[in-house]
């Protein structure tokens, strides 16, 4: 091993260490972690997770969580994918602002929309679904899509779509066929990203949700503020959190390094 | 080359659709409030620019926005550095990288309270790993709820263990993509490793840095949920950025008004920084 290659090993330890802990101190029990400190868990229990699967408000949050960011993934690579096609050979009217524009979305703080969006959606009668949340994730979601498959769509040679119109191929069919297989690795990073950042986001989701299609972050800040000070409840669904972005980055492992440059290598 | 072809607004159409939705109706209401005074009972009365006066002069807001500028120009330094270096350093094959990507990536993907969350369990004084080694190993007093500077200290590393890693992936993408045949052309030159950094790696990274300096930068600045599940803002006002000032002030005071105007002197900011950063990475791709 050259000796460099230690920075990055002692950066991925400093990663481990926050996530160690969450781990150790959700498999404690209420009295050791309030018994003081120990870096390895004395007496191992599971009751923490227990408690989580059993009880329906917990277990809820998760399915919650997980539907409207998968209902926000389809949604954002539908619309984005004909959108980055149009950017990335096309010249129109405005296209330039456009783009722009919809990188700005990206850029309003998610605080200053909570309220607005809370009325804009009880008003259309979406207050408080998974349908809601998805589309208000679409505000930063599909602006980066597009940027991402229109990255990965301009490093396509254009002969490709000629070829394929001389072929006798149909619009439609050249898209879907030819074209969305080419850019796979696009799609799936776009895919990675638009599941990274409705997964984490907490603000919107927790604004416009109550009881029904409440994610599973509230959950948690609601019980760490109600039940007092149940830590290690609280470090086992915050581990539970980390498992599904954990599988997701698993999928996408071999895309990591080309991937997070969106196609802009 | 790209035709003109007007057409292409259709496939634009469904975006253009979601994005306004979402974006225009509340961005109108916003504006609405900030030229609006309320006493509650949904009665609304003209206010003109007065509160866009009132916040531009008032000292809480300068405050908050200096904290604000602090925290984002002291991360960007950071994580930019630090994400070249660690980028650097990186092997370019081997069985462990893939391994070093994905732990990488891991907390990308945490819930950004889970982040406050984790943290704060990792830095209690008496039983988190770092606070407890702090107190009682290196003899540091290290309590964030009552000194400012460690509040402060704790709330960058925090964001440093966050987000250095996009910039990393970013810039490991770039250096990935440099063809072995520039390096070896350096060896044969006798050109320096600073040499090789300043006119191979630097140029092939330019494009993903400016990607990475204008992702952290937005999102530092909007920057809501890890900070204020960690400190609450405290202790007193020291780690209150200015989204939190912000909540605090339409949610806390229900001061509706003087709130709009803030957020859209905010945006302001933003959307002018942002300008300068895209307009510097898109003349680039010409």
């Amino acid at each position: 091993m050259r000796p460099r290659s230690v920075v990055p090993l002692i950066y991925v330890l400093f990663l481990l260490l926050p996530i160690y802990w969450l781990l150790a101190m959700s498999f404690k029990t209420t009295n050791e972690i309030l018994g003081g400190f120990s870096l390895f868990p004395q007496e191992w229990t599971l009751d923490n997770y227990r408690a989580i699967f059993s009880d329906p408000t917990w277990y809820w949050g998760y399915i919650n969580s997980i539907i409207y960011v998968s209902l926000n993934t389809v949604i954002s690579l539908a619309a984005a994918l004909p959108a980055a096609y149009a950017f990335s050979r096309y010249r129109f009217m405005g296209d330039k602002h456009l783009f722009f524009w919809l990188l700005t979305n990206r850029m309003a703080p998610a605080a200053v929309f909570a309220l607005p969006f809370f009325q804009l959606y009880s008003a259309v009668g979406l207050f408080d679904t998974h349908l809601a949340v998805a589309l208000a994730h679409c505000l930063f979601n599909i602006p980066l899509a597009v940027w991402i498959l229109e990255g990965f769509m301009s490093g396509v040679p254009k002969e490709l779509d000629e070829t394929a119109y001389v072929d006798g191929y149909s619009f439609p069919r050249f898209f879907a066929t030819i074209f969305i297989p080419t850019i796979k690795a696009g799609v799936g990073v776009a895919a990675f990203f638009c599941f990274m950042f409705s997964w984490v986001e907490l603000l919107l989701a927790k604004t416009l949700t109550a009881v029904e299609a409440k994610p599973i972050a509230a959950t948690m800040t609601r019980t760490a503020s109600s039940a007092g000070y149940e830590l290690g409840l609280l470090a086992a669904a915050g581990v539970l959190t980390i498992i599904p972005g954990a599988i997701v980055i698993y999928f996408v492992r071999n895309y990591i390094a080309k991937g997070f440059a969106l196609g802009r290598v | 080359m790209k035709t003109e072809n007007q057409k292409a607004w259709f496939f634009v159409l469904p975006v253009l659709v979601l994005v306004a939705f979402n974006a225009l109706v509340p961005l109108m209401t916003v504006v609405n409030y900030s030229v609006q005074e309320t006493f509650g009972n949904n009665q609304f009365f003209w206010a003109g620019l007065r509160w866009f006066e009132e916040i531009l002069r008032s000292e809480r807001f300068h405050a908050a926005l200096g904290r604000q500028l602090l925290f984002t120009v002291t991360i960007l330094i950071i994580e930019v550095s630090l994400g070249i270096a660690i980028a650097l350093a990186m092997p370019r094959k081997g069985f462990w990288v893939p391994v070093c990507l994905v732990l990488m990536a891991l907390p990308l993907l945490i819930p950004w309270n889970v982040v406050g969350a984790m943290w704060n369990i990792f830095t209690l004084p008496d039983i988190g790993l770092l606070g407890w080694t702090l107190n009682n190993v290196v003899g540091i007093d290290y309590n964030m709820t009552t000194s400012p500077v460690a509040a402060w200290i704790t709330v960058i590393v925090m964001d440093v263990w966050h987000w250095t890693s996009l910039v990393v992936l970013l810039c490991y993408a770039g250096l990935v993509a440099i063809p072995d045949a520039y390096y070896q052309a350096a060896k044969i030159d006798g050109a320096s490793n600073w040499a090789v950094f300043r006119y191979i790696q630097l140029p092939k990274m330019k494009t993903v840095l400016t990607i990475a300096v204008l992702l952290r930068f937005m999102d530092s600045f909007n920057i809501y949920t890890e900070p204020f599940t960690l400190t609450g803002g405290g202790p007193g006002n020291s780690t209150t950025l200015l989204s939190i000032d912000l909540v605090k002030i339409a949610l806390g005071q229900f001061d509706l008004g003087p709130a709009a105007a803030m957020s859209l002197i905010y945006f302001a900011i933003t959307l002018a920084v942002s300008w300068v950063f895209y307009t510097l990475m898109t003349k680039d791709d010409q």
